[in-house]
């Protein structure tokens, strides 16, 4: 057996109050694509930024091709031949392509010869992209190929990729799959991170599988079943959403014509989008992220104002009506982003409680504030969702995610909304906390309440939907039923491949069986 | 190695703590200022801080304390309200000049005519004076996206051309043989705000009292004052929870300013007696080091500016029998606010110490 390329033994990194890896060890051979499989706060972050030189281990250590690895910063790490694609871009919106990859490099070319790198390497594995656009109007995908090619311009022989295709459509996906397996071919590893098994599958050679930061299994994931691997994944036998109830009432909320144009500089603008809902009824709306999800929310909580009669609930026009005024009809909204948004950070839960409940809940006389009953109204939230958490008094950026998560579900759930849109209702959150919140709305649509979930999750879309559409662009693809929807039906209405092309890998085979 | 690690919830006991550390540490390197101007540091520091409250004369600087914190009160309690939301009215110098000026401009109209009605008239032109002029910035913030930091102190300096011109020209005194001012209020009963001028007692205390009441019922009881928390902590939240940023920065640089133009008012009407060239005095900047000593809480402010007012009359006090040059209790004034904000950085984050190399 040849001496594998990263070997990594007895790995710990404890933080204070959490053990964020204990003893891991895995080997991550030449020319494999490996995968790291686990939930949301499993470690799987923790562990690569050890790799990355970002964070130093407790203790443990790591082997690179035979010698001592113990990179103190990512420059090190970079020196070695590890490079790194983070889930969140690290990108100069204002900046254009080529400028932003000189930022990321120790010393680099004259512009122009870079500018020809960046054509080289983008041509070589089907990554299209002009060094000399502006990276704020690049789409999700295109920001993506940015950060691959800065990595593959510096020759890495192992390349870490963290959640990659969160932000790609099915079809943009398979493009990536052929350009990490032509990298494979040519000698590089790739350590790729994920938590979708059927990914994984598709493309890993080895997983290693963490939870709770321990290394709980390793397979051969072409020959394990999905439902094993994410028995590991989660330790536990997941409950599946149900719904009780599959009949739909009379239209509750009906956007017809909405156009609005962001108010920031790199938003989305939306475009004529139309849809309906009704009393009892999920709509999922899927699509990349970027694509005009913010701005759809804002749209219909009434933090953007929006032409007349673009958006109706039971007939009534609401357009231009402020969140307020929209509470008060019943149109309850949960933003995806939890801090800063749907919660103050520095605000305790009684005071977020406050924040959207004032006037369903009628915590206000005359304007002044009926604490007592705004702290039981927390109290409520707490119990009826489990979020946990020592008392109303805590702020909430002292909450984990999925439990802040619940909280802000959980405020609009109990305010009895007739219609609630949630913007990435799950995202972030561990398995059983997702569960709960998609029982949740489940649980609510039977109670007769009209529902728009978005999401960049297409399982959970599928799992809770009764009808489909998906934003590509600021537009709504047409809306339909989510019943027998393909993988690839899904793709093409968030916007096909949005002309990525697919790696050269294949003309070069035809080219060869033609000669 | 010395880390900063934030704490997952801000520290009340250190947020109440940080001001009586920073005093203590202002009062450490105050003493070794004056050691280095060849002072006594413990003779400096006891004729700032105790000798007005409890010294052989405290009967004559006690009524001077109230003199000089009831405009720090009205002005800081104004400042809290915009700087809890994350409005920066840093002109509240040139709204006081302009409460002032419409204030007193309004009584000397009606010269030498004796009503119970002109006092009120007045204190109404010098609120409605100082709410004009913090309305400029807000109008320029909300219609063309100014900044209102820049704007409210630049018009300061305009309102201090302006008392100049208005000392020198309209409001000067006939009978004044003239030497630049007005009028002055002690020959005028009906306009003066004195309650009781040998026990140092005007109507700007009263007034100071019943700000803090109302901004503690506001922020604490009244959601509009919740509304002003949220805007200061997440302005994306406020939004959400359907908070109109327009009318809260209307709400907020209106409030300070108006707040800010009575306490002009009084003070002209009282302590200072006439609209004069060297009127303005600075309160309108001392109240920002007010507002943030006292943690932007009402009862805070109280505190913080009868602090500060001991510090204005300690070191005149220092001035007179120490030799004590102005600009050193200036300097004094401007190291509180340093140290206070310094160590307002441990309510939020703690100081760990690391062995080098564990990391």
């Amino acid at each position: 057996m040849t001496t594998p390329l990263l070997s990594i033994k007895g790995l710990t990194k404890a933080y204070p109050g959490v053990v964020a890896n204990d003893d891991v060890s895995f080997d991550i051979g030449q020319s494999e694509v490996h995968a790291l499989l686990g939930e949301n706060g499993a470690g799987k972050s923790t562990l690569v930024k050890m790799i990355y030189g970002l964070v130093k281990p407790d203790s443990g250590t790591m082997t690179w091709q035979g010698k001592s690895f113990t990179p103190a910063d990512p420059k090190t790490a970079r020196a070695s031949g590890v490079a790194m694609v983070f889930q969140h871009f690290s990108l100069f919106d204002a900046l254009k392509v080529s400028e932003n990859v000189a930022l990321g490099m120790e010393n680099p070319p004259p512009m122009r010869d870079l500018a020809r790198k960046i054509r080289r390497v983008s041509e070589t594995y089907g990554l299209p992209l002009d060094p000399n656009r502006i990276v704020g109007d690049l789409s999700a995908g295109e920001r993506q190929r940015v950060e691959i090619i800065r990595c593959l311009l510096q020759d890495p022989k192992l390349l870490i990729m963290d959640e990659p295709t969160s932000v790609l459509t099915p079809q943009e996906v398979d493009i990536l799959f052929k350009t990490l397996n032509k990298l494979r071919d040519e000698g590089t590893s790739i350590l790729y991170i994920s938590h979708k098994l059927e990914e994984i599958r598709k493309l890993c050679d080895h997983a290693t599988i963490l939870r709770l930061g321990k290394n709980v299994g390793e397979c051969v994931p072409a020959e394990t079943s999905a439902r094993d691997m994410a028995e590991l994944m989660v330790g536990d036998t997941l409950q599946t959403p149900t719904r009780s109830t599959e009949k739909t009432g009379d239209v509750v909320l009906d956007v017809s014509g909405l156009t609005l144009e962001p108010t920031s500089p790199f938003g989305t603008t939306l475009k004529n989008i139309h849809f309906t809902v009704s009393a009892g009824e999920i709509l999922g709306i899927g699509g990349v992220a970027g694509n005009g999800q913010d701005e759809l929310l804002s749209a219909l909580s009434g933090e953007s104002l929006t032409w007349p009669d673009a958006v109706k609930v039971k007939g009534q026009d609401v357009a231009n009506l402020g969140p307020n005024a929209r509470r008060e009809r019943g149109i309850l909204c949960a933003p995806e982003e939890r801090l800063g948004h749907a919660a103050a950070p520095d605000m305790s839960l009684t005071e977020n409680a406050l924040l959207t409940g004032a006037i369903r809940e009628n915590l206000t006389n005359n304007g002044f504030v009926n604490w007592a009953s705004t702290n039981d109204f927390a109290k409520s939230i707490i119990e009826r969702f489990d979020v946990r958490t020592p008392g109303t008094h805590v702020a909430a950026r002292a909450l984990s995610g999925g439990n802040l998560q619940k909280f802000v579900i959980g405020r609009e759930v109990l305010q009895r909304p007739e219609v609630l849109v949630v913007n990435q209702p799950t995202w972030g959150v561990d398995a059983a906390a997702a569960a709960a919140i998609r029982q949740a709305l489940l649980d609510l649509a039977a109670e007769g309440a009209a529902i728009v979930v978005i999401s960049q999750d297409l399982d959970e879309l599928m799992e809770i939907s009764d009808r489909f559409g998906a934003l590509n662009e600021g537009r709504l693809s047409d809306i339909r039923p989510a019943a027998g929807l393909t993988v690839d039906e899904i793709g093409l209405m968030m916007g096909g491949a949005h002309g990525m092309e697919v790696a050269h890998v294949g003309d070069e085979e035809k080219e060869g069986a033609e000669a | 190695m010395i880390a900063l690690q934030k704490r997952p919830t801000p520290s009340r006991t250190l947020s109440l703590a940080t001001p009586l550390i920073a005093v203590l540490i202002t009062m450490i390197m105050g003493g070794l200022l004056f050691t280095v101007l060849g002072k006594n540091p413990f003779e400096a520091i006891r004729t700032i801080f105790w000798d007005p409250v409890f010294g052989e004369f405290a009967f004559y600087y006690r009524p001077q304390l109230l003199v000089k914190a009831a405009p720090l009160v009205l002005i800081a309690i104004g400042l809290s309200l915009g700087f809890k939301a994350g409005i920066w009215n840093i002109g509240a110098e040139g709204q006081y000049i302009i409460g002032a000026i419409c204030g007193a401009g309004v009584g000397l109209a009606f010269y030498p005519t004796e009503s119970r009605l002109i006092f009120p008239l007045m204190i109404l032109a010098g609120a409605v004076g100082g709410w004009a002029w913090a309305m400029i910035p807000a109008i320029l913030k909300t219609r063309f996206g100014t900044n209102e930091i820049l704007v409210s102190l630049m018009l300061v300096y305009v309102a201090e051309q302006l008392l100049a011109s208005m000392s020198l020209g309209l409001l000067r005194n006939p009978e004044g043989m003239g030497f630049p001012g007005s009028r002055n209020f002690s020959d005028f009963p009906a306009g003066s705000s004195w309650i009781n001028e040998a026990a140092g007692l005007h109507w700007g205390m009263a007034f100071a009292f019943i700000a803090v009441i109302f901004a503690y019922i506001l922020l604490n009881r009244h959601i509009l004052g919740f509304n002003i928390r949220l805007t200061g902590d997440s302005p994306h939240a406020a939004r959400f929870a359907g908070v109109n940023p327009t009318r809260l920065i209307l709400f907020c640089l209106g409030t300070s300013g108006a707040l800010a133009g009575l306490a002009g008012l009084f003070e002209v009407t009282g302590p200072s007696g006439q609209i004069n060239i060297d009127f303005a005095s600075g309160y309108g900047f001392t109240a920002i080091i007010v507002a943030f000593l006292g943690r932007l809480h009402p009862v805070g402010i109280l505190l913080a500016a009868l602090l500060m007012a001991l510090t204005y009359v300690g070191g005149d006090l220092a001035q007179g029998n120490l030799g004590l040059p102005s600009a050193a209790i200036q300097v004094f004034q401007g190291m509180l606010l340093f140290f206070l904000l310094a160590l307002d950085l441990l309510t939020n984050y703690r100081v760990v110490l690391k062995k080098k190399g564990a990391a």
